[in-house]
């Protein structure tokens, strides 16, 4: 049972951070296949709206194994991906489609 | 070439052991090859669309558009694998005892065979859009030429068909007996997998709570892009960070589909 104790605290928190809906909104633009910034700074243990700006013509996929996140982001367009709430540290994410420049890093703190 | 190479492996690798499974799956229902290769088809020429309306669909929905429409794809091929699984469960002593009887039933084998096409559809538009997206990238963004991208395009569309192939030459040679208890737990590891899959999405769009992220970290014992942890993925769904809520969704889809097994082989056995 004791066990279970956080489960059910991360349940409660998770479901009241829903109904709150004021989640910390950080930018991310995509532009010539990198991100700007390269590292992103944001608060640890909270849920964060990342919003990607992807400003080239081509789309671009994010992707983070480290996130479990994963999503195309289209040409000319701006998309929200949540990610967290992150455990403090860093956390690469690149740019799958054009993976040898479009590299970040999100750091938790 | 190498990148272009492995995106579409990896894409390729998991429709193509779902597309394996489902083949072998279907064995027993005379005129299959025709849905199976049909539902290739249409799949791949779904993903072609998908992939021309991707920036319109990814827009939709507040920006949760490319989530909500994945999501709904792969609940989908949930609910047809369940399915399918369940009505397996029916017949499984039939089947294991000889294999044309099923067949014989005829309506029942059409309703399967569509059932086949639709989830071999599913499984091909959905991996095959994000591919057919990276290529486009790829060709537009001009620092690779485009033989290279062929190629290597090519390389990873044979290297996952390749292993989807072997999957299914390899669970034909399983003695009948135990063949559809494989085909079985395969299947219900692919759905649940599935099901771990759809919650991270909606999880990512904020439509549903993580409840942990993550709930464990086995990124060092079995990373993600590592072949194992790729063959995993594909066909269990193994995630090396799982949200708590995709660790909860795919135990219920587990429980889901033996509880409807249970019942059904429990209504059908009195009767025979």
């Amino acid at each position: 049972m004791k066990t279970l104790l956080p489960f059910v605290a991360c349940l409660l928190l998770g479901i009241s951070a829903q109904a709150a809906g004021t989640d910390p909104e950080f930018a991310l633009t995509i532009r010539d296949h990198r991100f700007e910034p390269a590292e992103l700074r944001v608060p640890a243990g909270k849920k964060i709206k990342l919003v990607i700006d992807n400003q080239d013509s081509t789309p671009e996929e994010f992707e983070s194994h480290e996130l479990n996140r994963e999503k195309v982001i289209p040409p000319k367009s701006k998309v929200p991906v949540y990610i967290g709430p992150l455990e403090p540290g860093r956390y690469p994410f690149v740019g799958e489609f054009n993976a040898r420049t479009a590299k970040g890093v999100v750091i938790a703190q | 070439m190498l990148a272009s190479a492995i995106i579409v492996f990896r894409e390729t690798l998991e429709a193509a052991l779902l597309v394996g499974i489902v083949a072998a799956a279907s064995r027993t229902i005379s005129g299959r090859a025709r849905w199976i290769v049909g539902g290739i088809l249409a799949g791949a020429v779904g993903a072609g669309l998908v992939a021309l309306f991707a920036g319109r669909i990814a827009l939709l929905f507040e920006g949760a558009g490319q989530e909500l429409f994945n999501a709904v794809v792969l609940a989908m091929a949930i609910l047809l694998l369940g399915w399918h699984q369940i009505w397996m469960s029916a017949h499984s002593k039939e089947l294991a005892a000889g294999a044309q009887q099923v067949a014989k039933d005829v309506r029942e084998g059409r309703r399967e065979l569509s059932a086949v096409f639709v989830v071999i559809a599913l499984a091909v538009l959905r991996e095959g859009s994000e591919t057919v997206l990276f290529l486009y990238g790829l060709l537009s963004g001009g620092d690779t030429s485009k033989g290279a991208l062929a190629s290597g395009g090519l390389a990873g569309l044979l290297g996952g068909a390749a292993l989807g192939t072997l999957l299914y030459a390899g669970m034909l040679r399983i003695p009948l007996r135990w063949f559809f208890s494989v085909v079985s737990v395969l299947i219900l590891l692919l759905a649940a997998g599935l099901a771990s899959k759809m919650t991270q999405l909606l999880v990512q769009a904020d439509l549903l709570p993580s409840l942990v992220s993550p709930l464990w970290d086995t990124s060092s014992v079995l990373p993600s892009d590592s072949m194992l942890g790729i063959l995993m993925h594909a066909l269990a769904g193994y995630e090396p960070r799982p949200a708590g809520m995709q660790v909860v969704l795919y135990a219920l889809t587990i429980a889901v589909i033996l509880v409807g097994m249970w019942l059904v082989r429990r209504s059908a056995s009195p009767a025979r």
